[in-house]
Protein backbone atom coordinates (compact mmCIF):
# COMPACT_ATOMS: atom_id res chain seq x y z
CA UNK A 1 0.00 0.00 0.00
CA UNK A 2 1.96 2.78 -1.13
CA UNK A 3 1.44 6.03 -3.75
CA UNK A 4 4.65 6.89 -5.26
CA UNK A 5 6.05 7.93 -9.18
CA UNK A 6 4.18 5.58 -10.34
CA UNK A 7 0.96 6.86 -10.34
CA UNK A 8 2.16 10.25 -12.34
CA UNK A 9 4.07 7.84 -15.06
CA UNK A 10 0.40 6.14 -14.79
CA UNK A 11 -1.02 8.75 -15.83
CA UNK A 12 0.49 10.29 -18.47
CA UNK A 13 0.72 6.69 -20.25
CA UNK A 14 -3.15 6.41 -19.85
CA UNK A 15 -3.56 10.35 -21.32
CA UNK A 16 -1.07 8.88 -24.33
CA UNK A 17 -3.24 6.36 -24.66
CA UNK A 18 -6.16 7.98 -24.63
CA UNK A 19 -4.77 10.61 -27.02
CA UNK A 20 -3.63 7.95 -28.92
CA UNK A 21 -7.21 6.17 -28.93
CA UNK A 22 -9.10 9.21 -30.22
CA UNK A 23 -6.72 10.42 -33.14
CA UNK A 24 -6.24 7.05 -34.72
CA UNK A 25 -8.26 4.11 -33.41
CA UNK A 26 -11.71 5.42 -32.83
CA UNK A 27 -12.84 7.42 -35.63
CA UNK A 28 -10.75 4.97 -37.87
CA UNK A 29 -12.61 1.87 -36.60
CA UNK A 30 -16.64 3.76 -35.92
CA UNK A 31 -16.28 5.85 -39.13
CA UNK A 32 -15.96 2.40 -42.01
CA UNK A 33 -18.55 0.99 -39.89
CA UNK A 34 -20.82 3.51 -39.97
CA UNK A 35 -20.42 3.68 -43.84
CA UNK A 36 -20.52 0.02 -43.43
CA UNK A 37 -23.73 0.03 -42.03
CA UNK A 38 -24.99 2.78 -44.39
CA UNK A 39 -24.41 0.70 -47.52
CA UNK A 40 -25.73 -2.05 -46.21
CA UNK A 41 -28.80 -0.36 -45.31
CA UNK A 42 -29.17 1.08 -49.30
CA UNK A 43 -28.48 -2.26 -50.66
CA UNK A 44 -31.50 -3.80 -48.48
CA UNK A 45 -33.41 -0.70 -49.55
CA UNK A 46 -32.54 -1.58 -53.31
CA UNK A 47 -33.15 -4.85 -52.89
CA UNK A 48 -37.23 -4.19 -51.89
CA UNK A 49 -37.19 -1.20 -54.48
CA UNK A 50 -35.98 -4.16 -56.99
CA UNK A 51 -38.34 -6.77 -55.69
CA UNK A 52 -40.92 -4.30 -55.72
CA UNK A 53 -40.74 -3.49 -59.54
CA UNK A 54 -40.45 -6.90 -60.57
CA UNK A 55 -43.77 -7.45 -58.81
CA UNK A 56 -45.04 -4.80 -60.64
CA UNK A 57 -43.53 -5.54 -64.10
CA UNK A 58 -44.74 -9.43 -63.22
CA UNK A 59 -48.30 -8.14 -62.80
CA UNK A 60 -48.03 -5.75 -65.72
CA UNK A 61 -46.29 -8.66 -67.74
CA UNK A 62 -49.90 -10.58 -67.11
CA UNK A 63 -51.72 -8.21 -67.96
CA UNK A 64 -50.60 -7.58 -71.54
CA UNK A 65 -50.39 -11.05 -71.91
CA UNK A 66 -54.28 -11.02 -70.99
CA UNK A 67 -54.76 -8.77 -73.06
CA UNK A 68 -52.82 -10.07 -75.56
CA UNK A 69 -54.62 -13.50 -75.07
CA UNK A 70 -58.37 -11.45 -75.72
CA UNK A 71 -56.90 -9.63 -78.56
CA UNK A 72 -55.78 -12.94 -80.21
CA UNK A 73 -59.51 -14.36 -79.36
CA UNK A 74 -61.16 -11.36 -81.18
CA UNK A 75 -58.92 -11.96 -83.44
CA UNK A 76 -58.96 -15.69 -84.10
CA UNK A 77 -63.46 -15.23 -83.80
CA UNK A 78 -63.48 -12.24 -86.67
CA UNK A 79 -61.04 -14.31 -89.37
CA UNK A 80 -64.01 -17.12 -88.14
CA UNK A 81 -66.26 -15.02 -88.92
CA UNK A 82 -65.09 -13.83 -92.04
CA UNK A 83 -63.46 -16.89 -93.31
CA UNK A 84 -67.71 -17.93 -92.80
CA UNK A 85 -68.35 -15.01 -94.79
CA UNK A 86 -65.95 -15.33 -97.53
CA UNK A 87 -67.25 -19.00 -97.93
CA UNK A 88 -71.07 -17.84 -97.99
CA UNK A 89 -69.88 -15.05 -100.57
CA UNK A 90 -68.19 -17.12 -102.65
CA UNK A 91 -70.50 -20.22 -102.34
CA UNK A 92 -73.32 -17.99 -102.84
CA UNK A 93 -71.48 -16.31 -106.33
CA UNK A 94 -70.80 -19.50 -107.25
CA UNK A 95 -74.35 -20.76 -107.39
CA UNK A 96 -74.91 -17.49 -109.10
CA UNK A 97 -72.40 -17.97 -111.76
CA UNK A 98 -73.40 -21.21 -112.20
CA UNK A 99 -77.10 -20.56 -112.78
CA UNK A 100 -75.86 -17.38 -115.08
CA UNK A 101 -74.56 -19.99 -116.90
CA UNK A 102 -77.02 -22.77 -116.83
CA UNK A 103 -79.12 -19.76 -118.25
CA UNK A 104 -76.73 -18.33 -120.87
CA UNK A 105 -76.53 -22.15 -122.23
CA UNK A 106 -79.90 -22.61 -122.60
CA UNK A 107 -80.05 -19.01 -123.95
CA UNK A 108 -77.86 -20.35 -126.49
CA UNK A 109 -79.73 -23.75 -126.93
CA UNK A 110 -82.62 -21.66 -127.93
CA UNK A 111 -81.17 -19.45 -129.80
CA UNK A 112 -79.28 -22.67 -131.90
CA UNK A 113 -82.37 -24.25 -131.84
CA UNK A 114 -84.12 -21.32 -133.88
CA UNK A 115 -81.40 -20.52 -135.93
CA UNK A 116 -81.50 -24.41 -136.88
CA UNK A 117 -85.65 -24.32 -137.09
CA UNK A 118 -84.80 -20.63 -139.00
CA UNK A 119 -82.52 -22.97 -141.31
CA UNK A 120 -84.32 -25.60 -141.81
CA UNK A 121 -87.69 -23.46 -142.59
CA UNK A 122 -85.51 -21.73 -145.11
CA UNK A 123 -84.71 -25.21 -146.53
CA UNK A 124 -87.84 -26.61 -146.74
CA UNK A 125 -89.24 -23.55 -148.01
CA UNK A 126 -86.26 -24.06 -150.66
CA UNK A 127 -87.03 -28.04 -151.03
CA UNK A 128 -91.00 -26.96 -151.34
CA UNK A 129 -89.66 -24.63 -153.87
CA UNK A 130 -87.60 -26.71 -155.93
CA UNK A 131 -90.28 -29.51 -155.64
CA UNK A 132 -93.03 -27.55 -156.71
CA UNK A 133 -90.77 -26.13 -159.69
CA UNK A 134 -89.94 -30.08 -160.20
CA UNK A 135 -94.15 -30.47 -159.97
CA UNK A 136 -94.55 -27.75 -162.16
CA UNK A 137 -91.89 -28.19 -164.34
CA UNK A 138 -91.74 -25.09 -164.67
CA UNK A 139 -89.61 -22.05 -162.79
CA UNK A 140 -91.95 -20.71 -160.66
CA UNK A 141 -90.66 -16.74 -160.64
CA UNK A 142 -89.30 -16.81 -157.34
CA UNK A 143 -89.57 -13.23 -156.89
CA UNK A 144 -93.22 -13.32 -157.80
CA UNK A 145 -94.01 -16.03 -154.83
CA UNK A 146 -91.49 -14.81 -152.66
CA UNK A 147 -94.28 -13.31 -150.08
CA UNK A 148 -96.04 -16.50 -150.77
CA UNK A 149 -93.04 -18.69 -149.75
CA UNK A 150 -92.16 -16.31 -146.76
CA UNK A 151 -95.14 -17.21 -145.11
CA UNK A 152 -95.29 -20.85 -145.89
CA UNK A 153 -91.43 -20.92 -144.24
CA UNK A 154 -92.80 -19.21 -141.48
CA UNK A 155 -96.32 -21.72 -141.10
CA UNK A 156 -93.14 -24.25 -140.92
CA UNK B 1 3.52 -26.35 10.92
CA UNK B 2 5.10 -24.06 13.41
CA UNK B 3 8.16 -24.12 11.82
CA UNK B 4 6.31 -23.20 8.04
CA UNK B 5 4.76 -19.90 9.22
CA UNK B 6 7.63 -18.11 8.19
CA UNK B 7 8.05 -19.93 4.80
CA UNK B 8 4.18 -19.02 4.25
CA UNK B 9 4.49 -15.24 5.28
CA UNK B 10 7.63 -14.99 3.18
CA UNK B 11 5.27 -16.32 -0.09
CA UNK B 12 2.26 -14.27 0.65
CA UNK B 13 5.03 -10.73 1.44
CA UNK B 14 6.81 -11.51 -1.97
CA UNK B 15 4.01 -11.82 -3.97
CA UNK B 16 2.83 -8.46 -2.69
CA UNK B 17 6.03 -6.62 -2.91
CA UNK B 18 6.60 -4.76 -6.01
CA UNK B 19 9.77 -4.33 -7.94
CA UNK B 20 10.75 -1.17 -6.84
CA UNK B 21 14.17 1.23 -7.38
CA UNK B 22 14.47 1.15 -3.86
CA UNK B 23 12.23 0.23 -0.68
CA UNK B 24 9.37 2.18 0.24
CA UNK B 25 9.23 3.44 3.74
CA UNK B 26 6.93 6.04 3.81
CA UNK B 27 3.18 6.22 1.97
CA UNK B 28 3.50 8.68 -0.30
CA UNK B 29 7.36 8.84 -1.41
CA UNK B 30 7.51 10.16 -5.29
CA UNK B 31 11.04 9.56 -5.97
CA UNK B 32 10.31 5.30 -5.48
CA UNK B 33 8.81 3.79 -8.79
CA UNK B 34 7.07 0.23 -9.38
CA UNK B 35 8.87 -0.63 -12.36
CA UNK B 36 6.59 -3.80 -12.36
CA UNK B 37 3.67 -2.03 -12.79
CA UNK B 38 4.80 0.33 -15.59
CA UNK B 39 6.31 -1.89 -17.47
CA UNK B 40 3.54 -4.08 -17.22
CA UNK B 41 1.06 -0.95 -17.79
CA UNK B 42 2.98 0.23 -20.78
CA UNK B 43 3.23 -3.44 -22.32
CA UNK B 44 -0.59 -4.08 -22.00
CA UNK B 45 -0.93 -0.20 -23.58
CA UNK B 46 1.18 -1.57 -26.69
CA UNK B 47 -1.16 -4.47 -27.02
CA UNK B 48 -4.04 -2.64 -27.00
CA UNK B 49 -3.22 0.67 -28.73
CA UNK B 50 -1.19 -1.90 -31.46
CA UNK B 51 -3.83 -4.15 -32.17
CA UNK B 52 -6.76 -2.10 -32.58
CA UNK B 53 -4.31 0.51 -34.43
CA UNK B 54 -3.87 -2.71 -36.59
CA UNK B 55 -7.45 -3.23 -37.30
CA UNK B 56 -7.74 0.51 -37.63
CA UNK B 57 -5.64 0.87 -40.51
CA UNK B 58 -7.46 -2.19 -42.23
CA UNK B 59 -10.66 -0.91 -41.46
CA UNK B 60 -10.65 2.00 -44.27
CA UNK B 61 -10.47 -0.35 -47.41
CA UNK B 62 -12.95 -3.24 -45.66
CA UNK B 63 -16.12 -0.58 -46.31
CA UNK B 64 -17.23 -3.07 -49.07
CA UNK B 65 -16.76 -6.25 -47.16
CA UNK B 66 -17.86 -8.17 -44.41
CA UNK B 67 -15.47 -8.09 -41.89
CA UNK B 68 -13.45 -11.39 -40.86
CA UNK B 69 -11.24 -12.56 -37.19
CA UNK B 70 -9.78 -10.18 -35.12
CA UNK B 71 -11.74 -7.00 -36.99
CA UNK B 72 -15.08 -8.29 -36.82
CA UNK B 73 -13.90 -8.56 -32.53
CA UNK B 74 -12.62 -5.01 -32.53
CA UNK B 75 -15.45 -4.04 -34.32
CA UNK B 76 -18.01 -5.86 -31.57
CA UNK B 77 -16.23 -4.35 -28.63
CA UNK B 78 -16.59 -0.49 -30.13
CA UNK B 79 -20.02 -0.61 -31.54
CA UNK B 80 -20.45 -2.39 -28.03
CA UNK B 81 -18.66 0.42 -26.30
CA UNK B 82 -20.45 3.16 -28.57
CA UNK B 83 -24.21 1.89 -27.66
CA UNK B 84 -23.02 2.27 -23.73
CA UNK B 85 -22.23 5.98 -24.29
CA UNK B 86 -25.10 6.52 -26.15
CA UNK B 87 -27.42 5.29 -23.62
CA UNK B 88 -25.75 7.35 -21.22
CA UNK B 89 -24.79 10.68 -22.75
CA UNK B 90 -26.12 12.16 -25.60
CA UNK B 91 -23.70 15.04 -26.29
CA UNK B 92 -21.05 15.57 -28.58
CA UNK B 93 -18.02 15.41 -26.88
CA UNK B 94 -16.00 13.08 -28.88
CA UNK B 95 -13.49 12.44 -26.20
CA UNK B 96 -16.15 10.33 -24.29
CA UNK B 97 -16.65 7.39 -26.31
CA UNK B 98 -12.36 6.66 -27.16
CA UNK B 99 -12.05 6.81 -23.46
CA UNK B 100 -14.96 4.32 -22.19
CA UNK B 101 -12.98 2.08 -24.61
CA UNK B 102 -9.87 3.17 -23.72
CA UNK B 103 -10.46 2.60 -20.28
CA UNK B 104 -12.47 -0.75 -20.85
CA UNK B 105 -9.80 -2.44 -22.72
CA UNK B 106 -7.15 -1.46 -20.22
CA UNK B 107 -8.28 -2.03 -17.27
CA UNK B 108 -9.63 -5.30 -18.81
CA UNK B 109 -5.80 -6.59 -19.98
CA UNK B 110 -4.39 -5.15 -16.28
CA UNK B 111 -7.16 -7.46 -14.99
CA UNK B 112 -6.52 -9.97 -17.15
CA UNK B 113 -2.55 -10.23 -16.05
CA UNK B 114 -4.24 -12.27 -13.35
CA UNK B 115 -4.90 -15.28 -14.78
CA UNK B 116 -1.30 -16.23 -15.70
CA UNK B 117 -0.38 -18.24 -13.11
CA UNK B 118 0.45 -16.59 -9.65
CA UNK B 119 4.01 -17.68 -9.76
CA UNK B 120 4.90 -18.45 -13.42
CA UNK B 121 6.43 -14.43 -14.55
CA UNK B 122 7.60 -13.92 -10.53
CA UNK B 123 9.61 -16.97 -11.39
CA UNK B 124 10.56 -16.52 -14.68
CA UNK B 125 11.52 -13.07 -13.53
CA UNK B 126 13.96 -14.67 -10.62
CA UNK B 127 15.76 -16.47 -12.82
CA UNK B 128 16.85 -13.48 -14.65
CA UNK B 129 17.97 -11.58 -11.22
CA UNK B 130 15.07 -10.17 -10.41
CA UNK B 131 13.40 -10.60 -6.73
CA UNK B 132 9.93 -9.43 -6.90
CA UNK B 133 7.68 -8.75 -9.99
CA UNK B 134 3.79 -7.96 -9.31
CA UNK B 135 2.40 -8.38 -12.58
CA UNK B 136 -1.14 -6.89 -11.93
CA UNK B 137 -1.36 -3.38 -12.54
CA UNK B 138 -5.27 -3.02 -11.12
CA UNK B 139 -3.39 -4.68 -7.41
CA UNK B 140 -1.45 -1.48 -7.58
CA UNK B 141 -2.48 1.63 -5.82
CA UNK B 142 -0.58 3.36 -8.14
CA UNK B 143 -2.39 1.79 -11.21
CA UNK B 144 -5.86 2.27 -10.22
CA UNK B 145 -5.57 6.02 -8.92
CA UNK B 146 -3.94 6.92 -12.08
CA UNK B 147 -6.75 5.62 -14.44
CA UNK B 148 -9.40 7.37 -11.67
CA UNK B 149 -7.28 10.55 -11.28
CA UNK B 150 -6.91 11.19 -15.19
CA UNK B 151 -10.99 10.67 -15.47
CA UNK B 152 -11.56 13.15 -12.12
CA UNK B 153 -9.17 15.85 -13.65
CA UNK B 154 -11.34 15.25 -16.86
CA UNK B 155 -14.71 15.82 -14.86
CA UNK B 156 -13.42 18.49 -13.11
CA UNK B 157 -12.32 20.03 -16.38
CA UNK B 158 -15.14 19.60 -18.10
CA UNK B 159 -17.37 21.16 -15.62
CA UNK B 160 -15.65 24.00 -15.83
CA UNK B 161 -15.36 24.24 -19.52
CA UNK B 162 -19.43 23.38 -19.75
CA UNK B 163 -20.91 25.06 -16.89
CA UNK B 164 -17.97 27.92 -16.07
CA UNK B 165 -16.20 28.36 -13.05
CA UNK B 166 -18.91 29.67 -11.17
CA UNK B 167 -21.16 27.54 -12.53
CA UNK B 168 -19.15 24.70 -11.00
CA UNK B 169 -18.43 26.24 -7.63
CA UNK B 170 -22.55 26.85 -7.48
CA UNK B 171 -22.86 23.19 -8.08
CA UNK B 172 -20.66 22.70 -4.92
CA UNK B 173 -22.48 25.08 -2.99
CA UNK B 174 -25.74 25.63 -3.26
CA UNK B 175 -27.22 21.78 -4.04
CA UNK B 176 -28.61 20.27 -1.89
CA UNK B 177 -30.00 22.37 0.42
CA UNK B 178 -31.39 26.09 -0.70
CA UNK B 179 -33.27 28.60 0.78
CA UNK B 180 -35.10 31.61 -1.14
CA UNK B 181 -33.79 33.27 1.70
CA UNK B 182 -30.37 35.08 1.26
CA UNK B 183 -29.42 34.27 4.90
CA UNK B 184 -30.10 30.76 5.20
CA UNK B 185 -28.46 30.15 1.86
CA UNK B 186 -25.38 31.95 3.50
CA UNK B 187 -25.54 29.37 6.12
CA UNK B 188 -26.42 26.42 3.70
CA UNK B 189 -23.42 27.33 1.53
CA UNK B 190 -20.33 25.69 4.07
CA UNK B 191 -22.35 22.64 4.51
CA UNK B 192 -23.48 22.32 0.68
CA UNK B 193 -19.88 22.50 -0.01
CA UNK B 194 -18.78 20.10 2.88
CA UNK B 195 -21.04 17.01 1.36
CA UNK B 196 -20.88 18.35 -2.26
CA UNK B 197 -16.77 18.11 -2.00
CA UNK B 198 -16.59 14.48 -0.67
CA UNK B 199 -19.13 13.45 -2.82
CA UNK B 200 -17.08 14.97 -5.75
CA UNK B 201 -14.17 13.46 -4.17
CA UNK B 202 -15.60 10.14 -3.59
CA UNK B 203 -16.04 9.14 -7.25
CA UNK B 204 -12.54 8.63 -8.06
CA UNK B 205 -11.86 7.21 -4.87
CA UNK B 206 -14.37 4.41 -4.71
CA UNK B 207 -13.84 4.16 -8.76
CA UNK B 208 -10.11 3.20 -7.67
CA UNK B 209 -10.88 1.33 -4.88
CA UNK B 210 -13.49 -0.82 -6.34
CA UNK B 211 -11.02 -2.43 -9.10
CA UNK B 212 -8.31 -2.45 -6.78
CA UNK B 213 -10.36 -4.50 -3.99
CA UNK B 214 -11.57 -6.99 -5.84
CA UNK B 215 -8.82 -7.54 -8.37
CA UNK B 216 -6.22 -7.24 -4.93
CA UNK B 217 -8.57 -10.08 -3.25
CA UNK B 218 -8.80 -12.27 -6.54
CA UNK B 219 -5.15 -12.24 -6.58
CA UNK B 220 -5.02 -13.00 -3.27
CA UNK B 221 -7.15 -16.18 -3.67
CA UNK B 222 -4.78 -17.43 -6.22
CA UNK B 223 -2.12 -16.80 -3.55
CA UNK B 224 -3.78 -18.58 -1.34
CA UNK B 225 -4.55 -21.39 -3.19
CA UNK B 226 -1.13 -22.01 -3.96
CA UNK B 227 -0.16 -22.21 -0.59
CA UNK B 228 -2.06 -25.51 -0.54
CA UNK B 229 1.24 -27.66 -2.05
CA UNK B 230 3.93 -24.82 -0.78
CA UNK B 231 4.59 -26.67 2.31
CA UNK B 232 5.40 -30.05 0.75
CA UNK B 233 8.85 -30.99 -0.47
CA UNK B 234 8.68 -33.00 -3.86
CA UNK B 235 8.84 -36.35 -2.39
CA UNK B 236 5.70 -35.17 -0.37
CA UNK B 237 4.25 -34.29 -2.94
CA UNK B 238 4.54 -37.82 -4.71
CA UNK B 239 2.64 -39.34 -1.70
CA UNK B 240 -1.12 -39.89 -1.94
CA UNK B 241 -1.64 -37.40 -0.16
CA UNK B 242 0.18 -34.95 -2.28
CA UNK B 243 -1.28 -35.99 -5.07
CA UNK B 244 -4.43 -35.25 -3.90
CA UNK B 245 -3.37 -31.82 -2.52
CA UNK B 246 -2.02 -30.79 -5.88
CA UNK B 247 -5.50 -32.35 -7.70
CA UNK B 248 -7.29 -29.71 -4.98
CA UNK B 249 -5.56 -27.06 -6.17
CA UNK B 250 -5.75 -27.43 -9.49
CA UNK B 251 -9.60 -27.89 -8.94
CA UNK B 252 -10.14 -24.96 -7.13
CA UNK B 253 -7.73 -22.76 -9.13
CA UNK B 254 -9.76 -23.94 -12.07
CA UNK B 255 -12.95 -22.69 -10.73
CA UNK B 256 -12.07 -19.58 -9.19
CA UNK B 257 -9.68 -19.01 -12.40
CA UNK B 258 -13.55 -18.85 -14.28
CA UNK B 259 -15.22 -17.47 -12.02
CA UNK B 260 -12.50 -14.70 -11.98
CA UNK B 261 -13.06 -14.43 -15.25
CA UNK B 262 -16.39 -12.66 -14.87
CA UNK B 263 -15.34 -10.43 -12.23
CA UNK B 264 -12.69 -9.14 -14.65
CA UNK B 265 -14.50 -8.51 -16.91
CA UNK B 266 -17.49 -6.86 -14.64
CA UNK B 267 -15.33 -4.92 -13.07
CA UNK B 268 -13.81 -3.55 -16.54
CA UNK B 269 -17.02 -3.11 -17.46
CA UNK B 270 -17.98 -1.12 -14.24
CA UNK B 271 -15.13 1.40 -14.37
CA UNK B 272 -15.85 2.26 -18.18
CA UNK B 273 -19.92 2.92 -17.28
CA UNK B 274 -18.78 4.91 -13.78
CA UNK B 275 -16.34 6.64 -16.55
CA UNK B 276 -18.99 7.85 -18.61
CA UNK B 277 -21.32 8.14 -16.07
CA UNK B 278 -19.33 10.52 -14.21
CA UNK B 279 -18.09 12.50 -17.44
CA UNK B 280 -21.83 13.27 -18.54
CA UNK B 281 -22.60 14.69 -15.02
CA UNK B 282 -20.18 16.73 -15.80
CA UNK B 283 -21.73 17.70 -18.67
CA UNK B 284 -25.56 18.23 -17.40
CA UNK B 285 -27.13 21.68 -16.13
CA UNK B 286 -28.43 21.32 -13.04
Amino acid sequence: MHINLTLVVQMAVFAVLIWFTMKFVWPMILGPMQERERRIAQGLAAADKGEEELDRARASAESILREARERAGVIVDQAQRSATEILDHARSAATQEGQRLVAAAQEQIELDAARAKEQLRQQVGAIAVAAAAKLLEREIDARAHEALLSEFAAQL
Amino acid sequence: MAAAQPQVGGYILEHLTFLTNKPQTSLVNFTVIDYDTVFFSVLLAVVFAGSFYWVARRAAGSVRSAPRGFQSFVEMIVEWVDSQVRDVYHGTNRLIAPLALTIFCWVYLFNFMDLVPVDLLPDLAKTMGLPHLKVVPSTDLNGVFGLSLTVFILMIFYSIKVKGPLGFLGELTLHPFSSKNKFVQALFVPVNFVLESVTLIARPVSLALRLFGNIFAGEMIFVLLALLTLEHSYAGLASMSGWGLMLLQALLTFVWGVFHLLIITIQAFIFMVLTIVYLAMAHEHH
